[in-house]
């Protein structure tokens, strides 16, 4: 099979725009100028109206589609974006017909300015004096990506889980400057429940020795094994029991008995032991406690006396919402608030419930009934920016 | 919802009856809407808005890609997912038959809009009443090409049925036509509409 694959972007490689100006945060916060880290796929069409914006979720960044070029074909492979499976020619988000920017969060921890970012005032990285960022900070960022990139106004902003939350938020803050609005497998705010499986990532992380109350980067120290807690229980959060008992089961590994030791002997247990190995070597622990903040941060009716309808009345965008039904961290219920709220306004909303035992990770894989929707929603779109006036 | 019936020869004739008593610019809901044909007849004819409802994932991306507004739920679980008194219009269009409340689903469709029209296959056409006399065994038609243990349709009934039924819910009826299955009327059709009648459209509203 020839590499890159024919239906992938290929090969890619990310850009950075340096924002040589103040942000103030939601938090009271605030950065003197910040870099944002983004890449982008297919080509802006001469009316500028093709362009679809990517927000990423927990633990993504901006390499949502394509491959590095690495030293072998094998390491590249392993390289694939994120959401690879919707991004590309002939995908559901068309790279032949739309210009798809991703960027990278602020408080990331892939390029982004974030608390492993060099604090200009110290010389040293950020640690723990990166301020909290919210939902609302990024999306703000992102209006002035799309200002420094000549994008007036989105074909679409898309995005899952926390980055549907992103795109709630889009319509709300610059409801003009988006034409469409896809939010998938997410919430108009977390429940206790998550918010709760969130402070016990966070205790993990902050409770590891290593974490130096977050300046581990100038002890040479990562807080390794918080984070894998941390992210062993987010993933089985992520998958359903029903998925987990058909994956695993009560499999043993290598062996048909019993050691009774503590090593892990369930299959179960190693696979979300190299899980966590692997998001270790990858992600930022402190990026990790700012994004779950976020996460629990969010709600959009807060400043509505706590009417989701309210504070979609000046929305203007159209809507595909998507939940999955076997996603019990970001429940359909939770979609079907959203939809409720956006139908109490009159708002064009397309609603589907896709049937599939994959739990919250459903929106990353390519799942029949999502890719057929998806297809048809975009579908609609691309044939719009054909007719669609000029976005100047 | 599937649709339980085979409309093909219906479709053109019964969307022309439903158009000609939804109001221009208004809002309408339809439940068990399949792939949005009846919603986009109405969007391009009378420019309403609003949204159908639909239970089959491969009806649903045929609406979105028809550019509907289509809500994924089961109707069975009644109308929560709907505002009081948001529709003008609400539409039931050949999924009665199917439904496991039909009469809760009713009033539930009062409760959202202001007018409702329900159509369905009226179960006392002669043919069927003939084939029950003659074979003792349940009817199977062209409309119901089922067996009994397998149809979805749960719900069957007569026109007089569904009156008797308005009438217990405090609906008012506003109209009530039947035709035949390939649209056309006749003078039997008039005179005994629940002898004659295939396929039954009946518009009602709250007193």
């Amino acid at each position: 099979m020839a590499f890159p694959p024919t239906d992938s972007v290929g090969f890619v490689s990310p850009q950075t725009a340096v924002f040589d100006e103040t942000i103030e945060l939601e938090s009271r916060g605030r950065l003197d100028g910040y870099q944002v880290v983004y890449e982008t796929y297919g080509e802006l069409n001469a009316q500028k109206n093709n362009a679809i914006l990517i927000c990423h979720a927990l633990s993504g960044d901006h390499h949502a589609a394509g491959y590095y070029e690495c030293e072998s074909e094998q390491e590249s492979l392993k390289t694939a974006g994120w959401w690879d499976t919707m991004i590309g020619p002939g995908k559901p988000i068309d790279t032949e017909r739309f210009f798809v920017v991703s960027p990278n969060n602020l408080g990331g921890c892939s390029g982004t300015t974030g608390p492993s970012s060099i604090n200009p005032e110290t010389g040293q990285p950020f640690g723990t004096d990166f301020p909290i960022v919210t939902v609302n900070d990024w999306v703000r960022v992102q209006e002035r990506l799309s200002n420094y990139l000549g994008i007036s106004k989105w074909a679409c902003v898309a995005g899952g889980s926390l980055g549907g939350m992103q795109a709630l938020q889009w319509s709300i803050t610059f409801p003009e400057r988006l034409r469409h609005c896809l939010v998938i497998a997410s919430a108009p705010k977390l429940n206790a429940q998550n918010i709760g499986f969130n402070d016990v990532a966070r205790q993990a992380i902050r409770t590891d020795p290593d974490f130096h109350n977050g300046n581990y980067y100038r002890e040479q120290a990562t807080p390794a094994r918080g984070m894998r807690v941390a992210r062993m229980i987010g993933h089985i959060t992520y998958l359903s029991e029903d998925m987990m008992a058909l994956k695993f089961g009560r499999n043993l590994r290598k062996k048909s008995k019993f050691d009774y030791e503590f090593t892990p002997e369930f299959e179960v247990e190693s696979y979300l032991r190299y899980q966590g190995d692997r998001f270790v070597s990858k992600f930022d622990a402190n990026t990790y406690l700012l994004m779950t903040k976020a996460l629990d941060y969010f709600d959009p009716a807060s400043k509505t006396d706590d009417c989701l309808t309210t504070a979609l009345a000046n929305v203007s965008a159209d809507f595909l919402v998507t939940s999955f039904s076997s996603d019990w961290r970001f429940a359909p219920e939770r979609s079907r608030e959203i939809v409720r709220a956006l139908q109490s306004n009159k708002i064009n909303v397309s609603y589907s419930e896709i049937k599939c035992d994959q739990g919250h990770d459903s929106f990353l894989l390519a799942i029949d009934d999502y890719m057929n929707v998806m297809h048809a929603y975009l579908k609609r779109i691309a044939s719009e920016c054909d007719h669609e006036a000029p976005h100047d | 919802m599937i649709k339980s019936l085979n409309e093909s020869s219906l479709t053109r004739y019964d969307h022309k009856m439903i158009s000609d008593w939804v109001a221009r610019d208004s809002r309408v809901i339809d439940l068990g809407c399949g792939n949005g044909a009846l919603l986009k007849h109405l969007q391009n004819e009378k420019n309403v808005s609003g949204y159908g409802v639909e239970l089959n994932p491969e009806m649903i991306s045929e609406c979105i890609e028809n550019g509907i507004n289509v809500i994924q739920f089961n109707l069975d679980k009644g109308l929560g997912h709907f505002d009081s008194n948001s529709f003008d219009t609400v539409i039931l269009s050949l999924t009665l038959q199917a439904m496991r409340n039909p009469k809760e689903l009713l009033s539930e469709m009062m409760r959202v809009g202001k007018q409702g029209i329900v159509t369905f296959p009226n179960f006392a056409h002669w043919r069927n009443r003939w084939q029950i006399a003659m074979s003792g065994k349940m009817p199977e038609s062209e409309q119901l090409p089922y067996k009994w243990f397998n149809t979805p349709n749960i719900h069957l009934c007569t026109i007089r049925d569904f009156h008797a039924l308005c009438l217990d819910l405090g609906f008012q009826i506003e109209s009530s036509i039947a035709v035949r299955a390939d649209g056309r009327s006749s003078f039997g059709l008039k005179a005994l509409p629940n002898l004659f009648g295939e396929i039954a459209l009946c518009r009602f509203s709250k007193p």
